[in-house]
């Protein structure tokens, strides 16, 4: 398929040219950045909401019947899964769609899964870049699901229009072990499996959570119970969502929120495009390696030789 | 990192069989091999299978069966990727799958099938030779 087609493709919804796109953009491949060019003026439309929380509690559970009850309003709904990849072979098991039955054969929704590929700084590239492909096919919304573990993940659940932090009662010290930071920029708290023992203590311990914080926000965020396997706390999260929405239109909040989000993402490409660019240079010239010598041999220090890699091109 | 482009593959069991153990086995393998492993979970209908893969953009498609139900179950899959434009994609069987089956399936376009025995090497090496 010719980009050409396969843009045309995209924004008329058809499923292999959106998942053939997703593959050129995940992997890089010479056409990706082209594609993205002709994507981006179609985008803007979809609302993204970020899942993300530990494994197991719950959250493609909780993405699939939240995307049902989506769907039978009518919408069209776009989600991204990401599951890590495995450190010693930099392949991954994606089983997200396990947890997606009630959805697997809607219309109207697509679903990706997606590896981090270990990858430092790629994940939230290629995440930012499906999304944006499935807002341009015609979503409504794009959900994005990722284990709250890695900066990548954190970077993607901050820049989503709603972010969504899914625990569940049991191992005690369940807060400690979300990474720090994500505590803070949750707009909805769900406390999922609340018919297992411990939910009312988990929500206890979220309130003085966020009672302890001393500059608190206008946005007071709600904590929602559910049994996701039982449907239930479904619309009261939808509410939640719905309710979040409105705060952030009614405040000028969804604007600034996006803002950063474009800036976040041009910064992350250029510092990529550099690093690149840097790389290349010295590796191709041999000049790093003759700089090399000279710092083992003492001729030159660690800070001069920074100074000569990177001085051109700050004069520019 | 290497630059080498990193293979999708699907593992699905279509049909009515109760556990999967052994397709698990298939695709935690297929993993640790490199790959991206896509897992739907007991109890896929081939409209589920094919609306997967195709999304997922898989470069195969592992069946997996233990019912018996493949004769109707696996061309049907083929059926559907041919309508819906994932032709391309290699299939592959796995699974107990009588020896007197198997050119029929290979008809409908089944590239391979392999039996209960087969070491999970052979299916990794298939995938990887014959997978674009
Ligand atoms: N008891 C109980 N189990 C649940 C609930 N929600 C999900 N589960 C189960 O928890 C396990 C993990 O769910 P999953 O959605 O895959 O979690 P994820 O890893 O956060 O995406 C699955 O076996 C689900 O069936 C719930 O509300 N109550
Ligand atoms: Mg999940």
């Amino acid at each position: 398929m010719h980009t050409e087609q396969l843009i045309d493709g995209v924004l008329k919804g058809n499923i292999r040219a959106i998942a053939r796109l997703i593959s050129i953009v995940e992997n890089e491949l010479p056409e990706a950045a082209q594609a993205m060019r002709s994507i981006f003026p179609h985008t803007g439309n979809a609302y993204t909401i970020g899942f993300t929380g530990p494994p197991g509690a719950g959250k493609s559970t909780l993405v699939d019947k939240v995307t049902l009850t989506l769907c039978r309003q009518g919408k069209k709904v776009g989600i991204v899964a990401v599951d890590p990849s495995s450190p010693f072979s930099g392949g991954a098991l994606l089983g997200d769609r396990i947890r997606m039955r009630d959805i697997s054969l809607e219309k109207d929704v697509f679903i990706r899964s997606l590896s981090t590929r270990g990858n430092m700084g790629g994940l939230s590239r290629a995440a930012g870049d499906i999304a944006k492909i499935l807002d341009a096919s015609g979503k409504d919304a794009v959900i994005i699901e990722t284990v709250g573990v890695g900066q990548d993940e954190v970077d993607i659940f901050r820049t989503a229009d709603t972010s969504v932090l899914v625990l569940m009662p049991g191992a005690g010290d369940d807060i400690q072990s979300i990474k720090a930071g994500i505590m803070e920029i949750a707009d909805i708290f769900v406390v999922n499996k609340s018919d297992r023992e411990g939910a009312d203590g988990l929500i206890k311990s979220i309130q003085q959570l966020l009672d302890s914080n001393p500059n608190p926000g206008p946005w007071r965020p709600p904590i929602v119970r559910s049994i996701a396997v039982q449907g239930e706390g479904i619309d009261e999260l939808l509410s939640a969502v719905q309710s979040h929405r409105e705060f952030l239109v009614a405040g000028g909040f969804l604007a600034a929120r996006r803002k950063e989000r474009l800036r976040a993402e041009i910064i992350r490409l250029v510092e990529r495009r550099i690093s690149k660019l840097i790389q290349t240079q010295l590796r191709h010239n041999g000049r790093f390696d003759a700089l090399m010598e000279k710092v083992i041999a003492r001729e030159e220090d660690p800070y001069s030789c920074i100074d000569r890699i990177v001085g051109p091109l700050e004069k520019e | 990192m290497s630059q080498e482009k990193i293979i999708r593959v699907m593992v699905a069991k279509p049909g009515l069989d109760g556990h999967d153990r052994g397709a698990k086995v298939i695709a935690r393998a297929l993993r640790d091999a490199g790959m991206e492993v896509i897992y739907t979970g007991l109890r896929q209908t081939p409209e589920q299978i094919v609306t997967a893969a195709l999304q997922e953009d898989v470069a195969a498609l592992l069946l997996s069966i233990l019912s018996g139900a493949h004769n109707h179950l696996f061309p049907r899959v083929m059926q559907l990727l041919k309508e819906k434009g994932g032709e391309n994609i290699l299939v592959i069987g796995g699974g107990v799958i009588p020896q007197d089956d198997i050119p029929g399936l290979k008809n409908a376009g089944i590239r391979e099938i392999f039996g209960p025995g087969t070491s999970t090497e052979v299916i990794v090496n298939f995938i990887k030779e014959n997978a674009h």
